[in-house]
């Protein structure tokens, strides 16, 4: 279903990616941890075209899209939802008018058909009967569920999300993570989701992949990854300080008394 | 050794703010030229048209009405007096007025007055959208955030600038006659006799300097807001700069489009 093959990215003199290359396959959950500034968020914005790779190609359902016009990747962008970090709702419109922006820009659905599904979907991330609400009256929760029900109005082949858990308390975090779930079962839809919540990813993944140095340190099941050998993999899903990862500012290769 | 360093560490820093100030030159134009683009392209968004004229027009109105109403006050005061001196009596207060709000005061304040408050937020509301990814989710659901953000906002600018003018120089002569009337006792036939010897052309003249300031306030505004990076310190920034680049381009523009319109007899 998606293909990225040996995919560079710099920006100025930072190398982002250097050679990134895996598949998903259709129905899979795959997560792609790593710290923050690994180019978690980079690599999901390239699968979606906004962000051009410098080298390398993107196959989404056999079609490379990484030089497409703004016209067909339009066609490529109806198979894709995709969930922003801070959820992105626009804030001048109401939580009805966000979930139907595609459903009018994309695919041209008429007024009554745009409300029914913008009822079904909110329905179906548990939000009935906030239509008339703005974003502003959300709370972080809300906010990331309404950006779920905006990204699967288009019932997307595809779903990316970017850090789904990401500034919600743990109760709330797990809400998402059932909603992650429910809609893989209900809907069959492939999903990349990038965080670095490890509660998250060992639940809501089939594979989970370790983006490290530009590149993919290793890619497994959940399993496989919490019995992974390699010291950098295991001193980040143990969320350690001390260990092989450098980080600026911080002596973490000294050893406790 | 250290004095060339010194020296080629200049050169280079000359350099690179050359070519960068080279490649935002390119980057507006670009956005002028897609915005025009789609304006020709693709249908109206007639709901972002309509707030955008509501915000830029009617709620700019009272502001940049008080700015003239005060100025056209104050030259009639101030060319009042210094007639009296001259020719010991208040002559051509209502000409001096008139000429000076239409064809330079009534476009140049209206469009410092609309870069400060139109022109601010316009950057701080695309600049909050870039940092909170609304911008990149625009793109996601389809729709090019040019068509949807700046062709409303240009539409809006190019017709309500100029609209605002007219406003402003009724209001400016307004407030000329209202000195000249009741402190230096012009009859008002008087006053507005001298008004209406003007030329259409003159009036022309501030009308075109408002497009035109229009189309340089917008486009510096949606430019700062769309490429707006760094959180709300950059939100913060690219607002400031907005407001400044404008205002300043604003009255470097008005000597050379005055230089253009002059020497093709306009005004």
């Amino acid at each position: 279903m998606i293909q990225i093959s040996d995919l560079f990215k710099c920006f100025g003199r930072k190398i982002v990616h250097q050679g990134i290359s895996f598949e998903v396959d259709k129905g899979e959950v795959l997560t792609i941890i790593g710290g923050s500034g690994s180019g978690k968020s980079v690599l999901l914005k390239q699968m979606v075209g906004l962000i051009k790779p410098d080298r390398g190609e993107i196959y989404i359902d056999g079609k490379a899209i990484s030089h497409l016009e703004e016209e067909e990747l339009q066609e490529v962008q109806k198979m894709i939802g995709y969930v922003f970090q801070e959820a992105a709702l626009f804030d001048s419109l109401t939580v009805a008018e966000n979930v139907s922006f595609g459903l009018y820009n994309l695919l041209k659905f008429s007024e009554h058909e745009a409300k029914k599904i913008v009822r079904d979907k909110l329905a179906l991330v548990g939000l009935s009967g906030i239509e008339d609400l703005k974003p502003a009256q959300l709370s972080g929760g809300m906010k990331k569920r309404v950006g779920i029900a905006r990204a699967i109005a288009l019932n997307p082949k595809i779903l990316l999300y970017d850090e789904p858990t990401t500034g919600l308390d743990p109760v709330m975090s797990d809400v998402i993570n059932d909603l992650i779930l429910k809609l893989k079962k209900e809907t069959q839809t492939t999903a990349i989701a990038v965080t670095h919540d490890m509660k998250s990813a060992y639940k809501i993944s089939d594979r989970i992949a370790m983006l490290y140095e530009g590149k993919i340190l290793e890619i497994g099941t959940p399993q496989q990854i919490q019995n992974s050998k390699n010291p950098i993999l295991r001193q980040f899903i143990s969320g350690s300080s001390f260990g092989p990862i450098p980080i600026p500012g911080h002596k973490n290769n000294e050893h406790r008394n | 050794m250290n004095t060339d360093l010194n020296q080629s560490n200049f050169i280079s820093l000359i350099g690179r703010k050359i070519l960068r100030s080279s490649e935002i030159c390119g980057e507006v134009v670009i956005l002028v030229k897609r915005t025009f683009y789609w304006f020709f392209h693709a249908p109206l968004n007639r709901r972002n048209v309509f707030l955008q004229l509501l915000e830029m027009g009617a709620r700019t109105f009272p502001v940049t009405s008080l700015t003239l109403f005060f100025t056209g006050m104050v030259l009639a005061l101030q060319s009042g007096y210094s007639f009296i001196k001259v020719f010991n009596e208040p002559l051509y207060v209502g000409r001096l007025v008139g000429a000076s709000i239409c064809k330079e005061l009534g476009p140049v304040l209206t469009s410092l007055v609309f870069a400060g408050r139109v022109g601010a937020a316009v950057a701080a509301e695309l600049g909050t959208m870039k940092v909170t990814e609304q911008i990149d989710a625009l793109y996601t659901l389809g729709t090019n955030p040019i068509k949807y953000l700046a062709v409303p906002r240009f539409l809006a600018a190019m017709l309500m600038l100029p609209l605002l003018v007219i406003y402003s120089d009724f209001i400016g002569i307004l407030g000329g006659f209202l000195i000249a009337h009741f402190r230096f006792g012009i009859p008002p036939n008087v006053y507005f006799d001298e008004i209406y010897i003007m030329q259409i052309r003159e009036v022309v003249h501030g009308l075109i300097k408002a497009v035109v300031f229009g189309l340089i306030i917008i486009t510096i505004s949606c430019y700062e807001g769309l490429t707006t990076e760094g959180g709300a310190e950059g939100v913060g920034q690219s607002t400031t700069s907005a407001v400044v680049i404008s205002m300043v381009l604003v009255l470097v523009g008005d000597y050379f489009l005055t230089a253009l319109l002059v020497a093709f007899r306009i005004g």
